[in-house]
């Protein structure tokens, strides 16, 4: 029942949060300078009636709080507008790349956290020895290179020297006619494995490697360093003691005992860096050509396409607090003593 | 006429203060980040008596020199424009420190009064307060940036308000955290026996003391907006050229990055050093007051 009551809580909040959050983007869009009419019409030089129709045809004309309301109605009709640049619905546009960065973001993730967590265990078991050292090294030097950056490196080192992996892409394009993927769920790993389709599944993964990489390097710095601070608070705690004491292998005690403990503080910063990450796929994008919402939300930011945008910053707003909640429910899942409170 | 608690308070500054150098002057990798950036700080300062080309570090074209590889005349290679890369490197050390250090400034001015007025009055201020923050805070900070900076025009400037907008909250919340703790202690309760007002005691009982856990956040904080910043103007949000930015520099040889490999890399190593010394300069502060001991 505890239970029950808080997830109920901790949704109603996160409803009223992103209410605030279309407030706050539609007035980011709306304190605007430039003239959207004269923007959809690709020209500020437009004729003044044209602009006019336009103006009306986008409810511009109207006064703001009659604005937000239509927009809100609209919203809630799973309506963002249409994109001044594409004339398509933003939804739509959102939608079709979404599965691009998705799938980007949970392999660099998947990846952080496979290399991220036993670093920081690593670190905290051999504490103050060259490995913990080397450990602090390489999460202090994640979370200080840019992204925009270390992708840059990725495709010299590994593209023009070493030719291991292709530039840029999401999947080379002659296998279209030669194994085309068939779009079951727009996940390729998974639509080119549930298919069977062996060729196109090893050029997919080789596309993701370098900006999966890219995009990994900044959380796994993150949760290295966490994981090992929490390890490290863990291992310092009078139950660790009494372990040693009766003689409990060091092994099992790092493994067993503590680790099940870091677990609840490690969660959060993995959520954490989600957000992060999802910050982090724009400039991966842009550097490695990759078709998903953060090269789309990059153009629509320069080409000043603000129903593109405010879709932009809502989604990602609302991903930033589903994360959230997600996070804070698995906790209440981990750690008992969250959900007796 | 002074408050006893407040020359306590103001003694122990002096102290941390003294503890503080003391810990960097032994700690060999705080007094490395220290010195670089401090030296970074002086070229920026400097730049038009140590840049060999201040004119092209400034932006003037040298048709002559395009796409000049790393040699004598050109220590790190010229850019597509034939602008010396170093002096650009130089130049733009001026928006990749000093702004950023501007942003934080302002954040911290504007959220941490908020967060010490939300934290020691409490009630329907404290709650207005919080929520507007958590509204803020449910973005993740660059893509709020993104947004503000691309609807309030492209620029360094512009820039730099898109980040403090999205970056004061975090103040907020830690000043929140340090003022509750602190309401509770004598000489705050002292101060209101005596009839103090609300606003002084926030001014100058509350916010001097709630600065250490701040500037330790602060510190730690100017690696990322350095990395903002030149996100920001990597994809075409910041500083417009002819400026020089390292972000902006990286962004421009984007394109020949295969075989004029030196107009990015160079200032790319640039930004990774400086953000390296402040993160590792910002471990060291955390060691000695944790901020989080407040939350």
């Amino acid at each position: 029942m505890r239970a029950f009551e808080f997830i109920f809580r901790r949704i109603l909040t996160a409803i009223f949060v992103l209410i605030g959050v279309s407030l706050i983007t539609f007035s980011i869009s709306h304190v605007v300078p430039t003239d959207t009419a004269a923007l959809y019409l690709g020209s500020t030089r437009a004729r003044p009636a044209d602009l006019e129709r336009i103006r009306i045809k986008l409810g511009l004309d109207r006064p703001l709080p009659v604005q937000y309301a239509i927009y809100m109605k609209d919203l809630v009709h799973g309506d963002l507008g249409d994109s001044i640049a594409t004339k398509r619905p933003v939804l739509q546009e959102l939608t079709d790349r979404l599965s691009a960065t998705l799938e980007l973001l949970f392999f660099g993730m998947f990846i952080a956290t496979l290399i991220g967590v036993p670093l920081g265990v690593l670190s905290a078991r051999w504490q103050s020895t060259w490995a913990d050292v080397f450990v602090r090294i390489i999460s202090i030097v994640g979370v200080s290179m840019p992204a925009f950056y270390l992708g840059l490196l990725m495709q010299i080192a590994f593209f023009r020297n070493l030719d291991l992996f292709p530039l840029s892409g999401r999947v080379d394009s002659n296998l279209r006619f030669t194994n085309p993927i068939d779009p079951v769920t727009s996940f390729f790993l998974l639509d080119t494995f549930l298919t069977s389709n062996w060729i196109a599944l090893k050029d997919v993964f080789h596309h993701l490697v370098l900006p999966g990489f890219t995009l990994a390097a900044y959380p796994i710095g993150l949760i290295a360093r966490m994981n090992r601070a929490a390890m490290l608070e863990v291992l310092g705690q009078d139950y660790i003691r009494t372990a040693r004491a009766y003689g409990i292998r060091e092994r099992v005690i790092t493994y067993l005992y503590a680790l099940k403990n870091a677990i609840s503080p490690t969660l959060t910063v993995i959520g954490l860096t989600v957000a992060y990450a999802l910050t982090g796929t724009f400039f991966v994008e842009v550097i490695f050509n990759w078709p998903g919402l953060g090269l789309f939300t990059v153009r629509s930011l320069l080409a000043l396409d603000y129903p593109a945008i405010m879709g932009m910053t809502l989604l990602g707003a609302s991903g930033y607090v589903l994360i959230n909640l997600i996070v804070d429910l698995l906790q209440m899942w981990v750690d008992p003593r969250i959900r007796l409170k | 006429m002074d408050h006893p608690a407040h020359t306590i308070t103001e003694s122990q500054n002096m102290r941390t203060t003294r503890h503080v150098f003391n810990v960097i002057l032994r700690d060999p990798l705080a007094l490395i980040s220290t010195v670089i950036i401090i030296f970074f700080i002086l070229i920026a300062i400097f730049a038009p008596f140590v840049a060999p080309y201040p004119d092209q570090g400034q932006g003037s074209t040298n048709a002559s020199d395009t796409m000049h590889p790393p040699s004598a005349k050109f220590l790190l290679g010229a850019d597509r424009l034939g602008r010396d890369i170093l002096s650009r490197i130089i130049y733009g050390a001026r928006p990749a420190l000093v702004v950023p250090i501007g942003v934080v400034l302002f954040a911290v001015l504007i959220g941490a009064p908020l967060g010490a007025l939300a934290g020691y009055k409490g009630g329907w201020v404290d709650e207005v307060i919080m929520r507007i923050t958590d509204l803020f805070l449910a973005f993740p900070s660059l893509l709020l940036a993104m947004a503000i900076a691309a609807s309030i025009g492209r620029g360094l400037d512009k820039a730099a308000i898109a980040l403090v907008v999205s970056w004061w909250p975090w103040y907020t919340r830690i000043a929140r955290g340090a003022a509750v703790s602190l309401k509770e202690q004598y000489f705050v309760e002292a101060a209101q026996a005596i009839g103090v007002s609300d606003t002084v005691i926030i001014f100058k009982h509350i916010l001097p003391n709630t600065l250490s856990p701040i500037l330790v956040q602060a510190t730690v904080d100017l690696g990322t907006v350095i990395l903002a910043m030149g996100g920001l103007a990597f994809i075409g949000l910041g500083t417009q050229p002819p400026s020089p930015d390292w972000g902006l520099m990286i962004s421009e040889g984007r394109t020949f990055i295969l075989d004029q490999w030196w107009i990015s890399t160079y200032p790319g190593i640039a930004i990774f050093i400086v953000v390296l010394a402040f993160n590792l300069l910002g471990d060291t502060l955390r060691d000695i007051f944790d901020p989080r001991q407040y939350k």
